[in-house]
């Protein structure tokens, strides 16, 4: 936060407006004829602020910043959702929470999740990204192809996977098909795979996403560097590794960060997957679907806010050590910045 | 920064036609289209499952249709279910899309051009938005909607999904309209139209590009919105599209191929959306990340 600090008022001098705020600094010869500043007008700019932000502040304060208050305060008590919540039991939620080898469970495979997401995607959607970066006929319309099942709703691709994946799904057809039947497993119910089945479809939604974003970084990349090293009798892989990576480590940072981050808080696939009660036999259950079946679905609104706090602080906390060590060192980072 | 990266993507294509080194050039192609068909293998399957029989695809499940047959989707196509879910889906779209355009451009447009002590506050209060999802949000949000009197409406869906879209909205949007020369607004000042003139007459037409990127975005993450419908939706009457597949899939469970028809029907206006708009998303979505 201290960089943003340092941001805002670097934007606030370079502003042409800056002199207002800094009285009459360096600044005062900006050429701009702008209407004078009275006391009329100043109160004017306040009020138009005020309407032209109001509503969207009220919205954003009421239904995103509010709730998260309320839960925490909520996961104080034992409340079964009705009328104020009156029965305070301290932090015996949390001690619940921390002692409940369910949670414990979701909560291990929130770890491989996110593990596995940066492992099976990043590689895969780098290498990929430079394979479409050449010039390649029909590119754009790869472009789109890849970026469909990133578009279409989870509860699609939840629907249409569970069919594929059943034990006498498509995809076992097709293995049996293929001479390969040895490898037809039951894909969602057996323990010891379900939780790769999982992996698989997270990874074919969304490295599309990936992919997208990495070769928006590689064509910010000037291409002269590139051209130069060439010049100089560096091989294509020389250039690669040691030009372009490096320069796209900003877009491959900040994208671990979104992945991280929607590993966390991954619900929907799994829910509508295993529904609300196989996830956690099936060994795929997360702390958001943990969250949902233990708090909204027992009736337990104390408890099911308390889990949300718990997931919440969980992921502030990587995202805020995410962005203090891995983050920092590029020049901007989403959070702490942005004013430019 | 943001609007330094959206621009690019085209430019510097066009800048790409410069002669490249031929490196492995069919092999490239084999895999460029290896990993095209494991993207759309599944939708095609869905899809083409549309257009098979129960019996077709107990026998053959990774088959083919013969003989093809629309029995499905004409089922689907006329039943009232899927329309009123339809419907549902699109006012919920389209209400989310006009009150996350009309108030993220409001407030982008104060925080891009009015210079005032607690500017950068505001703007940090939004951009930590990206750190609340909704899953941690949902459960006290539940409560919230239910103790407005909510439930069951499609208001009681739109207004947290504007709430939750502001975030990125205004980190697309402030970038544009901080673009727009000072010279523009300074004439407009001379010509004697005020802030709020200015607002209307320059600043929303210049604005157009970002506004449909994140009016796009805001549409296709309305469309295809679950968890929010699922705890505040309990009425089949209002449901959304998503919960309608869902509960279709598990009360014709047995019926496979019209659960099939059913899903490629509902990711339609999504892919159209998508497919006429792709290059704006993209470019939205690669400039918020990095800006």
């Amino acid at each position: 936060m201290t960089q943003s600090l340092g941001e805002n008022s670097a934007t606030r001098t370079a502003s042409p407006e800056g002199p207002t705020e800094a009285g009459g600094g360096v600044q005062t010869s900006s050429p701009a004829p702008r209407p004078r500043r009275g006391r009329r007008t100043d109160w004017r700019k306040v009020f138009e602020i005020t309407v032209l932000s109001a509503p969207a502040i009220i919205v954003f304060l009421a239904f995103v910043i509010f709730p998260v208050f309320l839960a925490a305060y909520y996961g104080f008590f034992k409340w079964k959702g009705y009328g104020p919540p009156t029965e305070f039991v301290g932090i015996d939620n949390y001690l619940t929470i921390f002692q409940d080898t369910a949670f414990h469970e979701a909560l291990l495979h929130n770890g491989y999740i996110v593990v596995l997401s940066l492992i099976l995607q990043g590689p895969a959607a780098v290498a990929l990204a430079l394979l479409l970066n050449q010039k390649i006929r029909g590119r754009s319309i790869i472009r789109v192809l890849i970026f469909v099942p990133y578009v279409i709703s989870e509860v699609i691709v939840g629907t249409g996977w569970s069919l594929m994946l059943q034990s006498a799904g498509a995809v076992n057809d097709l293995l049996e098909k293929l001479g390969l039947g040895f490898l037809a497993v039951d894909w969602l119910s057996d323990p010891k795979i379900a939780l790769w089945s999982l992996m698989i479809i997270i990874s074919w939604k969304y490295i599309g996403f990936a992919v997208i974003l990495f070769l928006a970084g590689l064509q910010s990349i000037p291409e002269e560097l590139s051209e130069a090293a060439s010049i100089d009798g560096a091989s294509y892989w020389q250039i690669q590794r040691t030009i372009t990576l490096p320069l796209l480590g900003p877009t491959l940072r900040i994208w671990a960060f979104l992945s991280i981050i929607g590993s966390l808080q991954l619900f929907d696939l799994v829910y509508i997957i295993w529904g609300q009660y196989i996830s956690a036999t099936a060994g795929t259950s997360t702390m958001a679907t943990y969250m949902v079946l233990n708090g909204r679905l027992a009736g337990n609104f104390g408890y099911g806010n308390a889990v949300a706090v718990v997931l919440f602080v969980i992921s502030l906390v990587i995202a805020l050590v995410y962005q203090r060590y891995v983050l920092r060192r590029d020049t901007e980072g989403a959070l702490t910045e942005g004013k430019k | 920064m943001a609007t330094l990266l959206v621009a690019p993507t085209k430019s510097s294509q066009t800048l790409r036609r410069a002669p490249k080194v031929a490196w492995g050039s069919p092999m490239t192609y084999v895999i460029a289209f290896l990993f095209v068909g494991i993207c759309i293998a599944p939708v095609l399957y869905i899809i083409v499952g549309g257009f098979r029989t129960n019996a077709q695809i107990t026998n053959s499940p990774s088959g083919l249709p013969s003989p093809w047959v629309i029995d499905n989707y004409v089922s689907v196509l006329v039943s009232d279910v899927f329309w009123r879910q339809v419907a549902n889906s699109a006012v919920a779209g389209i209400l989310t899309t006009v009150g996350v355009v009309a108030l993220g451009l409001m407030v982008s447009f104060v925080l891009a051009r009015y210079d005032f002590k607690l500017n950068g506050a505001m703007y940090s209060l939004f951009a930590a938005g990206l750190m609340f999802p909704m899953t941690v949000a949902i459960t006290p949000l539940y409560i919230l909607i239910r103790d407005l009197g909510l439930m069951n409406t499609i208001g009681g869906i739109v207004l947290p999904q504007i709430a939750f879209a502001l975030p990125t909205t205004i980190i697309i949007l402030v970038p544009f309209l901080r673009a727009i020369p000072k010279e523009i607004e300074e004439a407009a000042s001379i010509d004697g139209a005020s802030r709020i003139g200015f607002f209307f007459r320059m600043v929303v037409p210049l604005s157009l590009p970002g506004v449909i990127t994140v009016g796009i975005l805001a549409f296709v993450a309305s469309w295809n919105s679950y968890m929010l419908p699922l705890f505040i939706l309990n009425d089949e009457l209002s449901y959304t599209l998503p919960l309608g597949v869902q509960a279709f899939a598990s009360q014709y469970s047995v019926d496979t191929a019209r659960v099939l028809a059913f899903t490629s029907l509902s990711m339609i206006p999504a892919l159209i959306f998508f497919s006429l708009f792709e290059r704006r998303i993209v470019g939205g979505l690669t400039g918020a990340v990095k800006g």
